[in-house]
């Protein structure tokens, strides 16, 4: 029996895209070009704080790509941010690599070593598997320490870059991190939107009903890990490019994993424009106020107390949640181009009554 | 053979220490299942207002001592009843990302109030007292009464949570926290109460470990990654367990320490991930 209310509704438009995030994608381009032009008139102090920026960012994004759409939540992945370094730096100074191209090699390996590591951790769960993953990489950190031909505890140097020029090797790490945070950044969008990516964000949001939906949760979550995993290298690989000494403290120090931790709080877990915002604002006051030692510390550590109380979904996830705005979006939304169907429209022939036997 | 008994002997003694450490993350982790990133940072907090009650105070030590105990059990209910109770859920990440800012910001206040120079807690000379054993070992006074502690306090806490109501309360409240209500327990107090006797047994590992190594503010993350280990390798939800697990855990790095100073510590690390990937549960786990 047809009647108005269960008519198909007419008159809506399904879009992906916002206002919003067309002016922020303008924007973002716009200022990749800016980034990509700064060899030619910034000073040296500004490629070096870019590099290290796209290094904290790339972590983040990662550990945002692991603990929001992963449901992992890793203390450890300082492991692969210091594998990265000094896979970086051995095939640099020892099997004569161009250091350029070891950092994406870097990866590569990360990756591959993360495979036993994750059969390892994926062993726990929750909180425990957060601990465990810490002690993982204390087993890397006291295992480079021990081995002299990496400099021990005290670290080594980055010789291969040794003959090319400074202007040269900075303007070069500074296009190579500007290519992996806009590549990165790309392929992560492009990947959301994809039925993958569905299924990854179906998983952020409740796993078990994923699983349900037909999800392979637990291939989703190796093939996660596996990716952090060669993401968190590029970044530790690129830092130490631009840093050019690595030692076994600076490489897996667990700080990295508590400033990713920081950025994401700050950004909102579980979206792609929440670790740039956070990264950018912690950036800023990491240049301004870590002057201050151990008083900046203890600052952060309140923030991220506050921040994780009242606003557990990060502040931009907030002012997101409150405001509507959306600078990735990676769904879909439906935009009434009719006014609906509440109101009948005058052109519908008249519903006819179906004869039902009685 | 004489080495391989001193080996075994000195782990056992060390294990007593991280079992002690582990104790009252066990407890937290039964009743609440509350991963508290902070617990190491809490045993070196514990360990610097000891430190400033005998040390800057002239406190006598045993009056120190209780005073450090009251203490630790206000402070651990105030911690839990007004800042860790909200965020005790299912979910694991908001507990941690609370407990990694207090780590963060306990280090740094103890580094701000007494710089990162270690301290010890002086005895008297206490420390340094041993006894000497047929064949050339020697154990310390001190271990000694570090082992008879920990081995004390884990029959009380089984006993606690065996046969007094308290420990049904725990119990109960670890099982279902909504349906306890039901039962006039409130879940919050349980809670609380619960985190103020890991506090204490937090105070007892600080006492005993201050006065046996000189610690800094930074040492806390070490502390945490050896009570974990502790906890997982004896099983969770088993204070026994709780206790091989700190003894496995001292006799591997003993050994490691053995071969090279340098190994110690990993060799330990390396012994908790193989028990992961042989026996994921545990020595003697009671909960899932």
């Amino acid at each position: 029996m047809e009647s108005k209310m269960n008519r198909p509704a007419q008159g809506f438009d399904v879009r992906r895209s916002t206002r919003a995030s067309q002016v922020a994608m303008f924007g973002l381009l716009l200022a990749a070009v800016v980034i990509a032009s700064a060899p030619y008139w910034a000073g040296r102090d500004a490629l070096r704080d870019f590099t290290q920026l796209a290094s904290y960012l790339i972590f983040a994004m990662m550990w945002n790509l692991l603990a929001g759409y992963g449901g992992m939540v890793s203390i450890g992945q300082q492991a692969f941010f210091g594998i990265g370094g000094y896979a970086m730096l051995v095939l640099s100074n020892y099997c004569g690599v161009s250091p350029f191209l070891a950092v994406p090699l870097a990866a590569g390996i990360a990756m591959l070593v993360a495979v036993p590591v994750s059969r390892l951790a994926f062993r726990l769960d929750g909180g425990y598997f957060a601990v465990g993953t810490w002690v993982i990489a204390e087993v890397f950190r006291l295992g480079v320490a021990n081995v002299s031909a990496l400099g021990g505890g005290s670290g080594t140097s980055l010789t291969a870059l040794r003959g090319i020029p400074r202007a040269t090797r900075e303007s070069m790490t500074l296009w190579l991190a500007l290519a992996a945070v806009v590549g990165g950044m790309a392929v992560l969008y492009w990947f959301l939107r994809s039925r993958p990516g569905l299924a990854l964000t179906a998983m952020r949001d409740n796993a078990q009903a994923a699983g349900s939906q037909g999800v392979d949760v637990r291939r989703a979550r190796l093939a996660v890990y596996l990716v952090a995993a060669g993401g968190t290298a590029f970044a530790g690989a690129l830092y130490f490019l631009g840093n050019l000494r690595i030692s076994p403290d600076a490489a897996f120090s667990v700080n990295w994993t508590a400033f990713g931790i920081f950025i994401v709080l700050i950004g909102g877990l579980g979206t792609l424009e929440g670790p740039i915002i956070g990264a950018l604002v912690f950036f800023v006051l990491n240049k301004f106020l870590s002057d201050y030692g151990t008083w900046y510390l203890i600052g952060l550590g309140t923030v991220a107390i506050g921040v994780a109380l009242i606003f557990p979904e990060g502040i931009w996830g907030y002012v997101s949640r409150r405001f509507g705005l959306q600078l990735f979006p990676v769904g879909r939304r439906l935009v009434w181009t009719a006014p609906g169907p509440a109101v009948p429209p005058r052109h519908l022939p008249p519903a006819r009554e179906a004869a039902t036997p009685q | 053979m004489n080495t391989l008994v001193n080996i075994l002997l000195q782990g056992v003694l060390l294990g007593a220490l991280y079992a002690l450490f582990a104790m009252g993350q066990s407890l937290v982790f039964g009743v609440m299942r509350l991963t508290n990133i902070a617990h190491g940072d809490f045993i070196v907090l514990l360990v610097f207002l000891l430190f400033a009650l005998t040390g800057i105070a002239h406190l006598p030590l045993a009056v120190a001592l209780l005073l450090l105990v009251v203490i630790a059990f206000a402070a651990g209910y105030g911690v839990q009843y007004f800042l860790l109770n909200r965020v005790s859920s299912r979910d694991p990440l908001p507990s941690l990302m609370v407990t990694f800012g207090l780590s963060i910001v306990i280090q740094n206040v103890l580094q701000e109030l007494f710089s990162a120079d270690p301290r010890a807690i002086a005895t008297g000379g206490f420390e340094a007292l041993s006894v000497a054993l047929p064949g050339g070992i020697t154990v310390g006074y001190l271990p000694l009464l570090t082992l008879l502690a920990t081995i004390g306090l884990t029959f009380g806490l089984q006993w606690l949570f065996g046969r007094t109501a308290l420990g049904r309360a725990f119990r109960a409240t670890s099982d279902d926290r909504e349906i306890v209500q039901l039962m006039g327990v409130s879940h919050r107090r349980t809670y609380a109460l619960a985190m103020a006797i890991a506090f204490v047994l937090i105070a007892v590992a600080a006492a005993l470990y201050g006065m046996r190594t000189a610690v800094a503010p930074a040492d806390g993350p070490a502390l945490l990654l050896y009570a974990f280990e502790a906890v997982i390798i004896g099983g969770m939800g088993s204070f026994w367990g709780t206790f091989l697990g700190g003894m496995a855990l001292g006799v591997a790095q003993q050994a490691g320490f053995y071969f090279d100073p340098g190994w110690g510590i990993w060799l330990g690390h390396v012994m908790f991930l193989a028990v992961l990937v042989v026996r994921p549960q545990g020595f003697l786990p009671k909960t899932a």
